[in-house]
């Protein structure tokens, strides 16, 4: 068949190139709002106890003999920052950073990293996977939402924001170069399969902007090699998330892995905390100005137990704490109610006792960034939640 | 729905060849199962004992280097520690790239489908540089030659290698009230006793309890690994005392019998049964399988005892496994070795690469597809969900390899038009076949037909 023949075959299928969603730029909408939210998955559960220090707490010390190096930075006379933290310190004295602790889902008992990380990112208890993640309902709950709204960004795969209603999901280091004749072809041949033919539009429109985007930068001259140094993996994620967020984005996801601190937690959870410290500046960095409209969440599966273990680390546990920063929050602070480290005051006398509902704390930063009702949040976000009291960490 | 070619080809199998003929009948996929492993012994992969660097080396040259920090001879310390990480990144590569080359080549891939499965489900991941090349030993060892044979000896086989032992941690674990313990005040790590559970035997839903973790975990102390002597038992470090796990109560005897006869007792309880099968019938069928295709694969597996080659049988019985419906979708790895197995590739074409190649036409490509070599994320290993893969970026991934990679492994792609044949047989669908004819070029043509999801669909 020759190439004229192509153009005849193809009205004779019945598929109308002029109307391909491969070849017609998408038209990307912007957001209901200006506020902008990021949601940083720590995988492998975080110990909250060990970021965040109580060392005002006269338990705090016996359970953890080596961790307790002290090597870490006050922040009040009972809070001290993990040593990884301490580049966080300028933000969280500008009120630009603090902690929410003893916080948890409604997750017990299992201390598994799957089902953990599963009730996490669906926000529910139910995790059977039908109704996605909690990010996806907020979406699904407010009119005018375009796929652009909201971004799942780098390899791993972000439960969070999957589900009915549409999110980008692109890793940085992906390029897409397409000869106008094979973005036809493609759409003709991918046409017919749902998962297929959504994918690769996202995919089109994605390398499309991107590629809008280096060239303008190229355009711009050499600057953007200035930076010093090789940017980690993560570093790369902050910098296309604030890429986005910049323009229509206003929701983005992606995940820092590497907390599951089982022995030799003190070399292991400090390079964690740095990559994750490192990630933050990154996007307040980048996002300039719209870091003072920017909320940015850290949540992990759960905390770990509140005793090192025999291998001077640390196991599965219950009560954890939210790491945020941002300036269209209040830093500054270690929210939350503290549960107390004595035997009675530990969850099974062995976990932090949590004493917040960790989704509560992310319902009501939707509700103040995003202004969604109560009950939106607590029967279509959360299913069940009780929200309980405004929190103090709310502007 | 009776037994298909194309389908035994495709859905149980690593793709159509125009070297290898599909299948005939299912009694023949099992007989070759259970008879004589020849892919293997015509493209090898070392396990642990011959591995090159062996763990000791690689142990070595990291002390030697740390103990001469400071001193005169800290340079060349150095030099030989980055010799012999490098020959382990060799060796990694080599063995990545002979896995699919066994799935290219093999006369029917459903050894090499039960081996990624299986090593799927056993689940081990380097933890650092210095472990990148042990995972497949470990595969080769423990998993490959038990996908034929019995589940508890793939489990004693898997639970107890180095590997294992390492991954999860249980070299570290040791009961509190051992003599090792009391001296340390050092005790238990939980890692593998859990995933045991969770992910191996019974299943996250089969019904133990912390409390269960817990003394699976006490059962296990004196499981331990070095890496000049392999796996150890160290009475010394074991918990005194029977553990009781679900319900059974398992020998106070600190010998590595009590270890392997309470998981061979766990593999063959109707929990694991039913674990099992469900996994087996996502992974081949569908992420939502026919309850009826479960329940007869965990009944023969019931029935046998975990009879591995039983259960593939099972598999193959079944009308459920023979659904017209294509709903699944080929992980990355087994999306390029079936591109190369339809481009008819030879073994030593793929094997022969050079680094650069590897990183620009397989390892590369598989990261941006989704699955980065040996690396998943945890001990549950890669996703069962196509919609994991058939992601923007996954389908991007997909595409640039598609249209760029098939050439550098022959020297001449076949013409489109033939190849949509040869990849898909009589029934690539009609826009395909247009499509295919109208592409520019024959890497275009041939692109398009590996990015189509009827390929892509098993």
């Amino acid at each position: 068949m020759d190439r004229r023949g192509f153009l005849l075959q193809g009205a004779a299928l019945g598929c109308s190139l002029a109307a391909s969603p491969l070849i017609t730029p998408v038209a990307l909408a912007a957001g209901p709002w200006d506020n902008r939210l990021v949601v940083i998955v720590l995988r492998g559960a975080m110990d909250g106890l060990d970021a965040i220090r109580p060392v005002g707490d006269p338990d705090y010390a016996t359970l953890r003999p080596t961790l307790n190096d002290g090597k870490a930075t006050p922040v009040s006379d009972f809070w001290a920052l993990h040593p990884g933290l301490a580049p966080l310190l300028p933000l969280w004295q500008a009120g630009e950073a603090g902690a929410v602790h003893a916080v948890s889902t409604p997750y017990r008992d299992g201390r598994s990293h799957f089902d953990g990380q599963d009730i996490l990112e669906a926000g529910t208890l139910r995790i059977d996977g039908g109704q996605g993640g909690w990010l996806n309902r907020m979406l699904g709950a407010v009119p005018g939402m375009t796929a652009e709204t909201a971004f799942a960004i780098g390899q791993d795969r972000m439960a969070i924001l999957a589900g009915p209603a549409p999110y980008l999901r692109w890793s940085p280091e992906v390029t897409l170069k397409l000869s106008p004749q094979v973005r036809r072809l493609l759409e003709l041949t991918l046409h017919e399969d749902p998962l297929f033919r959504n994918a690769a539009l996202q995919a089109v429109a994605i390398a499309d902007g991107l590629s809008v985007e280096a060239a303008m930068q190229d355009e711009g001259g050499a600057d953007m090699q200035m930076e010093a140094g090789r940017p980690g993996a993560e570093s790369a994620l902050a910098r296309f998330a604030a890429s986005r967020l910049r323009e229509e984005t206003r929701i983005a996801s992606f995940s820092i892995n590497g907390w599951d601190t089982h022995q030799n937690q003190r070399v292991g959870l400090e390079r964690t905390l740095s990559r994750l410290s490192d990630t933050i500046l990154t996007l307040r960095d980048e996002l300039g100005p719209i870091w003072q409209k920017t909320a940015v969440l850290c949540m992990t599966e759960f905390g770990r137990t509140a005793r090192e273990n025999g291998t001077r680390g640390t196991d599965h546990g219950t009560g954890g704490a939210m790491i945020y920063a941002g300036g269209a929050l209040r830093g500054g602070q270690v929210a939350g109610r503290w549960p107390g480290l004595s035997d009675q005051a530990l969850f099974e006398q062995r976990d932090v006792m949590p004493t917040g509902d960790v989704r509560a704390a992310a319902g009501w930063v939707m509700r103040s960034l995003f202004g969604l009702d109560a009950d939106v949040v607590s029967r279509v976000v959360f299913p069940g939640l009780d929200l309980g009291d405004r929190p103090e960490f709310l502007l | 729905m009776p037994f298909d070619p194309l389908i035994a080809a495709t859905r149980f199998g690593t793709g159509l060849s125009p070297v290898h003929a599909p299948p005939s009948d299912a009694a023949a996929m099992i007989a070759r199962l259970a008879g004589p492993d020849e892919v293997a012994a015509r493209l090898p992969i070392p396990g642990l004992a011959t591995i090159q660097p062996s763990p000791a080396r690689v142990q070595d040259v990291s002390r030697a280097r740390i103990k001469a920090r400071g001193t005169p001879q800290a340079e060349e310390t150095d030099a030989i520690r980055r010799v012999v990480f490098a020959e382990a990144r060799e060796t990694q590569q080599r063995n990545a790239l002979t896995t699919i080359a066994r799935g290219v080549t093999a006369p029917d891939g459903l050894r090499e489908r039960l081996t990624a499965f299986w090593a799927d489900h056993f689940t081990v991941i380097a933890r650092n540089g210095s472990q990148n090349h042990l995972v497949s030993p470990f595969v080769a060892d423990a998993i490959r030659p038990h996908v034929a044979g019995s589940f508890g000896d793939m489990v004693v086989a898997a639970t107890t290698h180095p590997v294992m032992v390492q991954y999860l941690e249980q070299f570290r674990s040791l009961g509190p009230q051992s003599r090792q313990g009391q001296r340390t005040g050092k005790g238990l790590n939980e890692n593998l006793a859990r995933e045991l559970l969770e992910l191996h035997l019974v299943g996250v839903n089969g019904g133990y309890t912390q409390a269960d973790v817990t003394q699976m975990a006490e059962l296990l102390t004196g499981l331990s690994y070095d890496p000049t002597e392999g796996t150890t038992y160290r009475a010394g470090w074991a918990e005194p005392g029977a553990e009781v796990v679900m319900g059974r109560r398992y020998s106070a005897k600190a010998d590595m019998s009590t270890i392997t006869g309470a998981l061979r007792d766990l593999a063959v309880r109707p929990e694991t049964a039913a674990h099992v099968a469900h996994k087996l019938a996502v992974h081949f069928v569908s992420e939502t399988p026919d309850p009826d295709l479960v329940a007869s694969l965990a009944q023969r597996f019931l029935d046998t005892r975990g009879d591995l080659l039983e259960v593939s049988a099972a598999l193959l019985d079944h009308p459920a496994a023979w659904s017209p419906d294509r709903v699944k979708v080929r992980r990355p790895d087994l999306f390029l070795t079936a591109a190369l197995r339809a481009l008819a590739v030879p073994a030593d074409r793929i094997t022969g690469i050079d680094r650069r190649a590897f990183n620009t036409h397989v390892g590369g490509p598989l990261k941006l597809m989704g699955q980065p070599i040996e690396k998943p994320i945890g001990p549950d290993g890669w996703s069962e969900a196509a919609a994991t893969w058939i992601t923007p970026q996954g389908l991007a991934g997909r595409i640039g390899w598609a249209l760029r990679s098939p050439q550098h492994f022959v020297d001449a792609l076949p013409d489109p038009r033939d190849f949509v044949r040869t990849a898909l047989g009589p029934l690539a669908p009609a826009e395909l076949t247009f499509a295919v004819g109208a592409a520019e070029s024959d890497a275009d043509g041939v692109g398009l037909v590996l990015t189509s999801p009827a390929f892509q669909r098993i």
